[in-house]
């Protein structure tokens, strides 16, 4: 990756991504992220740091050097090509309302 | 001239206000920690425990001005009362020393509290267990967060392996007394209302084994223990951190925010 965000140095503990979800029903969202000795403990800290205040129902953790990214320099490749396509977008049909979280 | 007579009355407000201040010096310590713990996530993860700990101090505390009838809420207890005057035991009061020896005295506190709070959620004063059923949730997490780190500092390095047994040694003779010590009239244990402590020192005792063994660190030869918190004879530790914690209220009385 061009920009490596992992700056972990030989005292430091690894970073960890943190995913909540929210509510039953909703997926997984990346909230933040928090450095821990090991996953057990990197839960704990995410726990402590992003649910305080009832935001979750499910927490997942993941090494941040294991998540694989995109490169920003060739954003332009991977995701212009969508851009002329509306058909692609499902705005010809009509959403009940009573159908959530589209 | 007539003297006092010591009634269960008393020795009802006497144990809540044990609970309470068990809570709330231990939550004060903790505070202590804020801005300068190891990890910005270990903070949080502190001050967190020091909030519930806030918490379950104002709920008992403030039951324990009503038992008291004399117009006291929970703030005038934890803020006009001196050293003498409180009943924590010796545990909580001990200053943080490293995270090892701070981890050591939650170990040792929050696995106590733990056991306490499951007995004390089927005590037959409604408002104890009612309190305690509550917090229960909050000192569970609290233990086992404590027993992570036990873990990961006795299994970790060579150097987090001797501070968490240092901070084990520190805090050992101070054990006996949340298990020895019993209510002031024994008539509140027999009614239900208050915990026979010495009954969950065998629960405690094989928690311990089980972390220690997983934490690679020796089990402790219990010194003699030292007592006299529940009583008011509390160490030269408990004075200094009220100076801190009863200043602002003291100074202002009129404070609010």
């Amino acid at each position: 990756m061009a920009n490596e965000p992992n700056t972990q140095t030989a005292n430091e503990w690894p970073l960890w991504e943190v995913f909540i979800r929210a509510k039953h029903g909703l997926s997984h969202r990346h909230a933040g992220s928090v450095h821990a000795p090991d996953g057990e403990i990197a839960l704990r800290h995410a726990r402590d740091t992003y649910t305080r205040r009832m935001e979750g129902v499910s927490i997942w953790v993941i090494r941040s050097s294991d998540v694989v990214a995109s490169d920003p320099g060739s954003a332009g490749p991977t995701f212009e090509p969508a851009e002329s396509k509306v058909y692609r977008h499902p705005t010809f049909y009509v959403v009940p309302d009573y159908i959530k979280h589209i | 001239m007539t003297i006092p007579t010591l009634t269960s009355k008393d020795a009802h407000f006497d144990y809540v206000l044990r609970l309470g201040d068990d809570a709330l010096i231990l939550a004060q310590r903790l505070g202590e920690w804020c801005g300068h713990a190891p990890a910005l996530e270990t903070d949080l993860s502190l001050a967190n425990i020091a909030l519930d700990l806030i918490g379950q101090a104002t709920m008992f505390l403030g039951y324990a001005g009503e038992l008291e009838g004399k117009g006291n809420d929970a703030d005038k207890l934890a803020f006009h009362r001196d050293v003498n005057q409180f009943r924590n035991c010796l545990l909580v009061e001990q200053p943080n020393g490293d995270f090892g020896r701070t981890i050591a005295r939650q170990y040792i506190f929050s696995t106590w509290q733990y056991l306490l709070y499951q007995q004390l959620a089927r005590s037959t004063d409604p408002r104890l267990a009612e309190i305690a059923a509550k917090a229960l949730k909050e000192t569970t997490y609290h233990a086992e967060l404590a027993a992570e780190w036990v873990v990961r500092l006795g299994d970790g390095t060579a150097e987090s392996h001797e501070r968490v047994k240092d901070g084990f040694e520190w805090c050992w003779r101070f054990v006996d007394e949340l298990f020895s010590v019993q209510p002031l009239d024994p008539s509140i244990v027999t009614s239900g209302v208050a915990v026979d402590t010495a009954t969950l020192r065998a629960a405690f005792d094989s928690a311990l084994a089980t972390t220690f063994a997983e934490a690679t660190l020796p089990l402790p030869k219990f010194p003699r223990p030292v007592l006299g918190g529940r009583k008011g004879h509390h160490s030269e530790h408990l004075g200094h951190l009220l100076s801190d914690m009863q200043f602002l209220p003291r100074a202002y009385p009129d404070a609010v925010w």
